[in-house]
C-alpha cells in the first residue's frame, strides 16, 4: 500500500524473499554450522580453484572499488575529486567537518530517519495484524481477499501516484511527512504475505491452548504471534526501512515545493548533486556530494549488519522448530 | 460434506436450497471467528478501498478529463487525453527508450547474477564474507551509487574510461553520447544485482548433487551439464526473475532521474528520457494530472502484457519439482 511498493526497488525486494520462499523454497541455510558440505559444488583440480578464487576476489574488488573511490574523494579537496586516485593526494578530513555547514545534512538526516522508523514501525504492525486474520481465522471471502492482496503487488505504482497525491492534498497534508509513511498504516501487500507465510508455520496447538486458558483473539496475537513472528517482523522492518530510506520519488513529489531543510536524505543528495553539479560550471565543491553520500551510506551498512544477524537467527529458530 | 442429505431415516422436512446454504454456511464459519477475522484484516480494507481501488477508479476518472489542479476541477474530455498518448512523440519515444532499456538490463542482470551465484555456490565456507561483500552495493542509496556513477561514469575524467584506456580502448562519452547512456544506466544496475544473485545462490543450492555426478559418469563435461542440469533445475527461479527484473525495468526512474533530469534544463540527451521519468515529468513538473494519468494506464496495459506473455510462453520450459511433464 505505500508509495514506495511498486518501485524497481521494492520489486527487486520482494522478488529476492519470494523468490527464495516461494520459487526455489526455504531460504539457504549456508551460515548455520549444521549445513551438509555436500551441497557446495566445490572445484577439485587446483587450477579451477585457483581460477574460482581470482574471479572471486575480481569481482570482490570490482564491486568495492566505487566505495573506496567515493570513501577516497570523500577526502580530497576541491579540485582533485575527480582525479580517480585510490589514495587522495592532499588528505582533507575537514570536508567531514565541513559540510554539514555547507547542506543541512543534519536536517535531511533526521527528516529521514523519522519517517523510515515510523513508515517501518507502522508497516511491520499493521501488516502483522492483518497477516494473523488471514493466517488464523476462517471467514468467507477469505482466500478471494488474499488473492486481492496479492494481486496489488502487480500494480505500477505510476496508476495511483496522482490520485494519492490528490487525497493527500485534500486532507491538507503536502509538504508534512504523512504522505511518505501514513499509507504504510493499512499495511502492505508483500509484507502481509510475509508475515502470513510465517504466521501459517506456527503450531495451532499453541493458540488453541491459550484459547482454553482464556485468551482473547487480540491476546492470541498480542502473547503469542507477535513474540513467536519477531524474526520475521523484523525482516519486514528492515527491508520497509531501506525502501523508505532511499525512497526519492516521493519526497520529490511532497516535499521537493518546501524548503531544503524539509528534503530528506536522498531528495537533499538530489539537490546537492544539482548544487555542486561537476558538468555544469565545472568543477564545483563536489567532494561535499561525496562525503554526505558516504554519511547516508552508513544507516544501510549498519542496518544490514544488524538486520543480517536477525536474518540468520530468524531462518535458524525455524529450522530448529521444524 | 456438510450439504449432504441424509439418505435413511425419515424424508426430512422439504428445506429450500437457501435454508440448507446457510445452514452449511453456519458450519462452515463460526461467527464469532469471522467477525475477528474481519476485524484483524479491517486496516488493510479500508487502505485497498482508499489507497488501491479507489485510487484506480480515481485514476481511471482523471484520464478521462482535464484537470485543473489550482481549482480542483476535472472537465470530462473523453478519450483525448489517451489520443494524446499517440500524437505525443515523446511517449513513443520514451517507450522505446525504456523497451530497448528492458532488453538490454534483463537479459545481463539474469546472466550477470547466475554468473555470480555459481561463483559463491563453490566456495564453501568464505561464501559468507564475499556474499556480504557482493551485496553491499544493494544497500547503498541509489543517489550515493549515481552521485559516484555520475564521476566513474565522465568520458574524459572518469576512472571507467581511464580503465578501458589502460587496456588500450577508447571509452565512449557514457553520460552524453545518445548511443551510450543507456548502457550508463545498465551498468549502475548491474553494479547492484546481488538481489538477484542471492535468489540464484538459494535455487542453485536445491540442485541435487547427484544428478551432477550421474552426468559426469556419464561423460558431461561442465558445459554440457550446466545446461542439461543446472539451467533446467532452477528455470522456476530464472522465470521468477525474468519477470520481476522486466517489471521493475519498465519503471526504471530513480537512476535516469539522478543521472540525467535533475535539473530541469532540457540538456541531457532524450535517448534517456524514460518512460517512467517522462509521466513524473508530466504529472509533478507540467501537472497535467489527466494526460499523465492516461500514461500511467497505458504503461500498466503494457507490463500486464508483457508479463502475461512471458507467463504464457515462458511456463513451458520451466521445470517444477514434483512434476511429470
Amino acid at each position: 500500500m505505500s508509495l514506495t511498493e511498486s518501485s524497481p526497488e521494492a520489486v527487486r525486494l520482494k522478488g529476492q524473499v519470494i523468490g527464495e520462499q516461494a520459487v526455489t523454497g526455504p531460504p539457504p541455510r549456508e551460515d548455520l554450522p549444521s549445513r551438509k558440505p555436500d551441497r557446495w559444488y566445490k572445484p577439485k583440480s587446483v587450477i579451477g580453484k585457483i581460477v574460482l578464487w581470482i574471479a572471486l576476489i575480481f569481482f570482490a574488488l570490482l564491486f568495492m572499488y566505487p566505495f573506496v573511490w567515493l570513501l577516497s574523494a570523500s577526502l580530497k579537496p576541491r579540485g582533485q575529486v575527480f582525479d580517480n586516485s585510490l589514495w587522495p593526494r592532499t588528505f582533507v578530513p575537514d570536508n567531514y567537518v565541513e559540510v554539514w555547514d555547507q547542506l543541512p545534512l543534519i536536517s535531511w538526516m533526521f527528516n529521514s530517519i523519522a519517517i523510515a522508523l515510523l513508515a517501518a514501525t507502522a508497516v511491520a504492525v499493521a501488516s502483522s495484524v492483518v497477516a494473523f486474520g488471514f493466517a488464523y481465522f476462517t471467514f468467507p471471502a477469505r482466500n478471494l481477499l488474499f488473492g486481492l492482496v496479492l494481486a496489488t503487488m502487480m500494480l505500477p505504482g505510476a496508476v495511483t501516484m496522482i490520485p494519492q497525491y490528490l487525497i493527500w492534498k485534500e486532507i491538507g497534508l503536502i509538504g508534512t511527512w504523512v504522505p511518505l509513511w501514513g499509507a504504510n498504516l493499512f499495511g502492505s501487500a508483500f509484507y502481509i504475505f510475509l508475515q502470513r507465510q510465517f504466521f501459517l508455520g506456527l503450531p495451532r496447538e499453541l493458540f488453541e491452548a491459550a484459547r482454553i486458558d482464556g485468551a482473547s483473539y487480540w491476546g492470541l496475537f498480542r502473547r503469542i504471534a507477535m513474540p513467536l513472528s519477531i524474526p520475521s517482523f523484523i525482516i519486514v522492518f528492515v527491508f520497509e526501512f531501506q525502501a523508505s530510506w532511499n525512497n526519492l520519488q516521493a519526497a520529490l513529489i511532497y516535499l521537493n515545493a518546501g524548503s531544503v531543510e524539509e528534503f530528506t536524505a536522498p531528495l537533499g543528495i538530489a539537490y546537492a548533486m544539482t548544487k555542486y553539479s561537476p558538468t555544469a560550471g565545472g568543477h564545483g565543491d563536489y567532494q561535499y556530494v561525496m562525503v554526505a553520500s558516504l554519511i547516508i551510506t552508513i544507516p544501510m551498512l549498519l542496518i544490514f549488519a544488524f538486520g543480517q544477524r536477525y536474518f540468520i537467527e530468524g531462518v535458524a529458530t525455524q529450522g530448529r522448530k521444524g | 460434506m456438510t450439504t449432504a442429505v441424509r439418505r435413511d431415516g425419515p424424508a426430512p422436512a422439504p428445506v429450500s436450497r437457501r435454508v440448507k446454504r446457510k445452514a452449511a454456511f453456519r458450519s462452515k464459519y463460526n461467527r464469532r471467528e469471522s467477525i475477528a477475522g474481519y476485524l484483524f484484516i479491517a486496516p488493510w480494507i479500508i487502505g485497498f478501498l482508499v489507497f488501491t481501488l479507489g485510487a484506480m477508479v480515481y485514476s481511471l476518472v482523471i484520464s478521462f478529463s482535464d484537470y485543473n489542479l489550482a481549482r480542483n476541477t476535472a472537465t470530462p474530455v473523453g478519450f483525448a487525453n489517451y489520443a494524446q498518448l499517440f500524437e505525443d512523440p515523446k511517449v513513443g519515444l520514451s517507450l522505446m527508450n525504456t523497451l530497448v532499456y528492458a532488453l538490454m538490463a534483463v537479459p545481463l542482470e539474469i546472466a550477470f547474477a547466475l554468473f555470480l551465484a555459481m561463483l559463491l555456490a563453490r566456495v564453501g565456507k568464505g561464501a559468507g564474507f564475499f556474499r556480504t561483500v557482493y551485496y553491499l552495493p544493494k544497500m547503498t542509496p541509489t543517489v550515493a551509487t549515481a552521485s559516484v556513477f555520475l564521476l566513474l561514469l565522465n568520458g574524459n575524467s572518469g576512472a571507467i574510461n581511464k580503465g578501458l584506456e589502460v587496456i588500450g580502448i577508447q571509452g565512449p562519452q557514457w553520460l552524453v553520447d545518445p548511443a551510450w547512456v543507456k548502457p550508463s544506466i545498465v551498468l549502475m544496475t548491474l553494479w547492484t544485482v546481488s538481489g538477484t544473485m542471492v535468489i540464484f545462490l538459494a535455487a542453485l543450492k536445491n540442485v541435487p548433487r547427484d544428478l551432477y555426478e550421474v552426468a559426469s559418469l556419464d561423460g558431461a563435461g561442465p558445459v554440457r551439464q550446466f545446461f542439461a542440469i543446472t539451467i533446467p533445475m532452477i528455470s522456476s527461479a530464472i522465470f521468477f526473475n525474468l519477470i520481476v527484473l522486466t517489471i521493475a525495468a519498465f519503471q526504471t526512474f530513480d537512476q535516469a532521474y539522478l543521472l540525467f533530469w535533475r535539473d530541469q534544463s532540457n540538456a541531457s540527451p532524450e535517448s534517456s528520457l524514460f518512460y517512467a521519468v517522462y509521466l513524473f515529468q508530466q504529472a509533478f513538473r507540467q501537472f497535467n494530472f489527466g494526460f499523465a494519468a492516461a500514461m500511467a494506464w497505458l504503461l500498466f496495459m503494457i507490463i500486464m502484457l508483457i508479463t502475461f506473455i512471458q507467463m504464457k510462453f515462458g511456463n513451458r520450459f520451466v521445470y517444477y519439482e514434483g512434476d511429470d511433464h
